[in-house]
């Protein structure tokens, strides 16, 4: 292995067997065999997983509940055993499936925080050495001799983390952990994974949901899907196309169900799902009527996370008449105003005689696009300020 | 080299902590704390004193006769609480093991340690009481160790194979118990030796051949009193002596094999 590489991952697979019913009594064993349950489904969480991370890299591991996420965590600190395939580990490795492991609230915090140390492998000598740093990391002084279940349940993630990100490892793996704390701990955090973000020694693999997170600290990140990889590269990539494949799904929700003689309504977008401010949008509107309606089209472009409509547009009173199936080509300049934001675009068809909706596209029916400035400094999506909705260009000047 | 040396540092480090831990927690919130593991076997030896020595005239004609029965107590106790405690470890540990990678097998050790610490300390009342009952100790007592290095060993092969079974089948420990219950009375810790033999002289050689009994005897023997059938003065042949040491070894050999080749999956299992 090269000396630059801190892991590889190579072609890992990793299924598990469960029971159809499962038997942990002898009876319940005995049952099932009589009644020949004996057979067990195989649930492949990993299938052919390839990545290398490099040494100094902060890296990102999404994806959904269920994706793969945690069990390859828990085979890249060793706690399982892969299928087949191969992880080379290159230097040690601490890893955090969860904060706090075995910690005992009937020991004091001094206690825990060796008998923690001790878990991930460091002699009381080696911890004497980080105790200090722990302590003053976790702002836990003067209760480090009372018993862990007397503190309050943010003190014990604090002392948990500060011993996580005080151990000195060369890789260190963490699941879920961001966002524990007042807010003055999460500063501190914060400017921790900041320092880490161009610390060339240390390697940290992060598991997370949180996309601003991926985006301020990571440098490279994969997604996971049902087992696989589906992106990998930068984070900026990666977390966008996790946002992205996370909106899309938001809601199977059902179209119109009513039926007042329109149906088959679907909006396909032509031009691409990730845009910025100068870019032109292009759709393509299809549907087909049963009576002869006269119809009037219009479209709303949605902000998804706020949920509210941003842009609206509509065609002429019966802009499309009769019986039969409509293809309609609608194209836009959207106005240099919209900031970075996910958005979706509904669709209704009005009877402009009757003056009534009478069909609109269902959520999970709605092109989704994503857009990404590229006029606009990064620095206030990180910190997950609220960006305006809009981005305008006044006149600044100075007296 | 390097990573088992890493390896081996760690598992130290960890088993002396996990050691540690279970200490302290053990008698978390007691008056009386450590006092209790002495305590224990002191109380329910005074029950069996009073029944079978008292009442029903054990013993009689057997020198040191109490003492003899508090030493096989100790050693009992020790091996029920080291197989029983052994057994539920891995699953007792169940969190550690599906979070963290170490070697498996540091839970069990770790679990019947805390039994092998109760066990010398019980150990060293039992030579207390002795001597207030007027043993002569003679140099045999340096051989006491080596035969609580054999039953701890024994009780960790069967705890590595009970461990395993128990990750599996939780029946186990139901099974385990009354098993044990049984046990008790097939080895010779209330009705000596040489009672049994007056039923059967096969029977009582047969007692002798588990590995527990003949480490209860050798104790007794090494420590008490010469007047003591153990394996080498009583089976006659000294071949069949080495039949209990015999047992511990395939024991460990099985034990630890099963052990390891399931503990692999033990974080998927429980």
């Amino acid at each position: 292995m090269k000396d630059n590489i801190a892991l590889e991952v190579k072609d890992l697979h990793k299924s598990f067997r469960l029971p159809k019913e499962h038997a942990s009594e002898i009876k319940r064993a005995f049952i099932n065999f009589i009644r020949g349950i004996r057979g067990y489904h195989k649930q492949t969480v990993l299938d052919g997983i390839s990545f290398t991370v490099k040494k100094g890299d902060f890296f990102g591991i999404v994806g959904k509940n269920g994706s793969g996420k945690s069990t390859m965590l828990k085979l890249i600190s060793g706690i399982y055993e892969p299928d087949s395939g191969m992880i080379n580990v290159n230097g040690s490795l601490v890893s955090f499936i969860e904060l706090g492991v075995g910690f005992n609230g009937e020991l004091t915090g001094h206690e825990n925080v060796y008998l923690n140390g001790a878990l991930m492998g460091f002699s009381v000598k080696e911890i004497d050495a980080m105790y200090d740093s722990i302590v003053d990391f976790a702002e836990l002084r003067d209760f480090m001799g009372q018993k862990l279940k007397n503190y309050s349940s943010g003190m014990q993630v604090r002392l948990a983390f500060s011993c996580a990100i005080r151990a000195k490892s060369d890789i260190l793996v963490l699941d879920e952990v961001l966002a524990v704390g007042d807010e003055a701990f999460q500063r501190k955090c914060n400017d921790y994974f900041e320092e880490m973000k161009d610390n060339n020694n240390k390697t940290i693999i992060l598991v997370t949901h949180n996309m601003a997170a991926v985006k301020q600290y990571c440098n490279k990140a994969l997604m996971l899907k049902d087992g696989k990889i589906i992106a990998l590269g930068s984070s900026e990539d990666v977390a966008d196309k996790y946002s992205f494949d996370n909106l899309q799904s938001v809601v199977e929700a059902k179209a119109s169900e009513l039926d007042l003689g329109v149906r088959d309504l679907k909006v396909k977008l032509l031009s691409p799902n990730r845009i910025n401010q100068t870019d032109k949008i292009s759709l393509r509107i299809t549907y087909k009527t049963t009576r002869d309606v006269s119809a009037r089209i219009d479209l709303s472009i949605f902000d998804a996370d706020r949920n509210v409509s941003l842009l609206y547009d509509e065609t002429t009173d019966a802009f499309a008449r009769g019986k039969g199936k409509h293809t309609i080509l609608y194209e836009c300049d959207l106005p240099r105003l919209i900031n970075d934001r996910q958005l979706i675009i509904y669709v209704a068809v009005n009877d402009s005689v009757a003056e009534e909706r009478i069909a609109y596209t269902a959520k999970a029916d709605s092109p989704v696009m994503l857009m990404r400035r590229n006029d606009v400094k990064k620095i206030d999506r990180k910190q997950e300020i609220p960006v305006g909705v809009v981005k305008i260009s006044g006149k600044w000047s100075k007296t | 080299m390097k990573k088992f040396l890493g390896k081996y540092r760690y598992s130290r480090i960890l088993l002396k902590e996990l050691v540690k831990t279970d200490f302290k927690l053990r008698y978390q919130g007691s008056v009386l704390g450590y006092l209790w593991s002495v305590l224990k076997p002191l109380m329910l030896f005074a029950i069996l004193y009073v029944v079978f020595v008292r009442f029903l005239h054990f013993g009689a004609g057997i020198p040191h006769y109490a003492v003899s029965l508090l030493a096989a107590i100790v050693c009992w106790n020790f091996f029920a609480e080291a197989t029983g405690q052994g057994m539920q470890s891995v699953v007792v540990r169940g969190d550690l093991l599906r979070k963290i990678s170490f070697p498996k097998y540091i839970v069990v050790v770790s679990a019947t340690i805390s039994a092998l610490i109760n066990f010398v300390i019980n150990l060293a009342v039992v030579t207390v009481f002795a001597a207030l009952n007027g043993v002569v100790f003679r140099w045999t007592v340096l051989l006491v160790p080596l035969f609580v290095i054999e039953l701890y060993i024994f009780a960790v092969a069967v705890a590595f194979f009970l461990s395993t079974l128990y990750a599996k089948f939780r029946d186990i420990s139901h099974i385990w118990e009354v098993f044990m219950q049984g046990a008790f009375y097939v080895t010779p810790i209330i009705v000596p030796v040489s009672m049994i033999a007056s039923m059967s002289v096969v029977a009582s050689k047969i007692m002798l051949l588990s590995p527990v009994a003949q480490v209860i005897q050798d104790i007794r023997y090494s420590l008490i009193t010469a007047q003591t059938e153990t394996v080498w003065n009583y089976l006659g042949n000294h071949i069949f002596a080495f039949i209990p040491l015999v047992i511990v070894v395939i024991a460990l050999v099985v034990g630890s094999t099963i052990f390891r080749k399931n503990s692999k999956k033990f974080a998927e299992m429980i």
